[in-house]
């Protein structure tokens, strides 16, 4: 979905940059980290249970109390979008693993031994690629089922494609280098010159779009969550938070508006910290 | 040329070969199938013997090789088998349900394309730095935005506090509103950032310097001389455009309860009815696939350059 950030990741003001101070990079940082202490700790951050409701609190508008309000069974959304922090990140983790793993080794294999196995395996990317996202991470849903690894796992068998696009794309780039020649043409073995130059130095690129896929994982989880596949009721997911919330439309817009800000906020600061990583050579 | 055009359209049918072979696969490999979901169910009381009977008929106790054949021979005669859980062929569900998808998408794309143009206009011809910057940022903003919270955000004001678009019994132009307004978002992101930065390059070449010394404003060299040679970069993620127009289009509809593909797919895969959503796998891939042939066709020739160099060697 955000392939194009990558690519399209624009130098406005050259040098100077990078010593200016970066607000906007810091305020992504922030929010990165609040959301990953969320994770980590929900209860530092909320007295109110995740998943227990209050009797007679139900459907309260936002107040001192209850900051973002609360849901048809009296729990605290705000205690919810926390407890909530863990399944996205960790799905989006997962996801992001699974491609990085399976599309770099795959991009390595078929930049470097080129010929007949990268012709193959880049046809087989092609096919991968030729299914838009959400129709490819259902088909894998209907075979692995629901839940919430496994819409993790969907989500990243469709981000292999990019990867491994990538990963080939800068290992030929890299092959060319008079380094690497130099490598080869000091008597370095084939692998040997693989892991020390070639791999390393074909990574760069390679993490700043992983960052930048996060933010779309987080994004596609939570379109899943949505349309109920992914973690069942009553985990708080953000996608799920959503889908529930819709039902109270017209009398709580706190249920659905507050769950989607998160999401939103996430995957910015996910894109913006993508778009620093790049820039640093 | 003719060998190049041929080269191209033979990886195109191959790519699409062995999308079908692994969708089928795929769904071959799923622990339990839909005729078993359907028909064990002990309501209907049927004896084994009887679901083995209609697993015949269905021709569900086919060698797998045979299967394969069979299908791949329907699908290239256009029919794309039954499904179990609706009880009709998929050619069916797809007659009934692709023209309301059809009409969004074509719709949610014309209004897509109004919108990018205007940001990235808006983004180039802004003013002051801190208005372009801040113009320029707006696709990645519209990108991190859920489609399906959108669709939510957008009932919400329209509908329940602004009372513009009833919810109940719409006009068929009042019910399409909303739906249109937020796929046009997701579609225009991918297409705005193209065009921003298509535009940048160009505007940097020479012969836009030898325009504007001639005395043409700004806009006018926009217009006349930057836009034609911005718009080639966008061809090139159409394909992908598609995609995300198929997936909004799915998200979309279930947001607002349009019985359309996205309803059938999610039926499909709720109830494992893997014919179905084989079918709509494929059907989309052929769409991506045909559309990137065809790009890469005409490219060469809106832009005669790119037939010189490798072009006729590859």
């Amino acid at each position: 979905m955000t392939t194009f950030d990558l690519f399209n990741a624009r130098d406005t003001t050259p040098r100077l940059r990078l010593v200016q101070l970066q607000p906007t990079l810091i305020l992504a940082w922030a929010i990165m980290a609040l959301a990953i202490a969320w994770a980590i700790a929900p209860s530092l951050f909320t007295p109110h249970s995740g998943t227990v409701g209050i009797a007679g609190n139900q459907l309260k508008a936002p107040d001192a109390l209850h900051w973002l309000g609360t849901d048809e069974i009296g729990r605290d959304v705000l205690a919810r979008i926390i407890y909530g922090s863990i399944n996205s990140l960790s799905g989006a983790l997962v996801a992001v693993s699974v491609g990085l793993a399976g599309g770099t080794a795959l991009g390595l294999i078929a930049g470097s031994l080129g010929g007949r196995v990268d012709a193959f395996v880049m046809r087989m990317v092609d096919v991968l690629l030729s299914v838009p996202g959400l129709l490819l991470q259902l088909s894998i849903i209907i075979i692995l089922g629901f839940g919430t690894v496994n819409v993790a796992a969907a989500v990243g068998a469709t981000t292999i494609a990019g990867f491994a696009r990538l990963m080939r794309a800068e290992v030929v780039r890299v092959r060319r280098t008079d380094y690497v020649e130099a490598a080869f043409g000091s008597g370095g073995r084939f692998w040997a010159v693989l892991g020390r130059h070639i791999l390393p130095n074909a990574l760069g690129t390679v993490i700043a779009y992983a960052a930048l896929q996060f933010g779309s994982a987080i994004l596609a989880i939570s379109t899943l969550g949505f349309l109920g596949y992914g973690t069942p009721p009553p985990t708080p997911e953000w996608g799920l938070l959503i889908s529930e919330g819709r039902k109270y439309l017209t009398t709580a817009w706190w249920l659905t508006t507050f769950p989607g800000l998160a999401v939103i906020l996430v995957v910015l600061a996910a894109n913006r910290i993508s778009q620093s990583l790049q820039r640093t050579p | 040329m003719t060998v190049t055009i041929a080269n191209r359209i033979g990886q195109a049918a191959l790519v699409l070969l062995l999308a079908f072979t692994a969708s089928f696969l795929l769904l071959q490999a799923l622990p339990g199938d839909a005729i078993l979901i359907k028909y064990q169910n002990p309501e209907m009381g049927l004896s084994p013997e009887q679901i083995a009977e209609i697993r015949i008929r269905y021709g569900a106790d086919a060698p797998i090789w045979a299967q394969y054949f069979n299908t791949l021979w329907n699908f290239l005669s256009g029919s794309f088998g039954y499904s179990v859980q609706a009880g009709v062929p998929v050619n069916t569900l797809l007659a009934t349900n692709l023209p309301p998808t059809l009409k969004l998408a074509s719709l949610g794309l014309f209004f897509a394309l109004l919108l990018a143009g205007l940001v990235a206009f808006a983004a180039t011809l802004a003013p002051f730095t801190w208005l372009r910057n801040a113009l320029q940022s707006v696709p990645s903003l519209m990108i991190s935005v859920p489609v399906f919270w959108l669709g939510i955000m957008l009932i919400q004001l329209f509908s329940f506090r602004l009372r513009l678009v009833p919810v109940i019994n719409p006009s068929e132009f009042q019910a399409l509103i909303l739906p249109v307004a937020t796929l046009a978002v997701p579609i225009a992101a991918p297409l705005a950032q193209i065009l921003i930065r298509s535009l940048d390059e160009i505007e940097t070449q020479p012969f836009v310097g030898v325009a504007r010394a001639k005395g043409a404003s700004r806009s006018f060299v926009l217009w006349h001389h930057v836009l034609r040679n911005a718009l080639l970069p966008v061809l090139t993620i159409a394909g992908v455009l598609f995609g995300e127009i198929l997936a909004g289009a799915v998200v979309t509809e279930t947001v607002f309860g349009i019985n359309g593909l996205g309803r059938i797919t999610e039926q499909a895969v709720s109830n494992q009815d893997s014919a179905v959503l084989q079918a709509i796998v494929v059907l989309a891939a052929l769409g991506f696939v045909l559309i990137n042939l065809l790009v890469d066709l005409v490219t060469p020739l809106i832009d005669p350059r790119l037939n010189r160099p490798i072009g006729a060697a590859a």
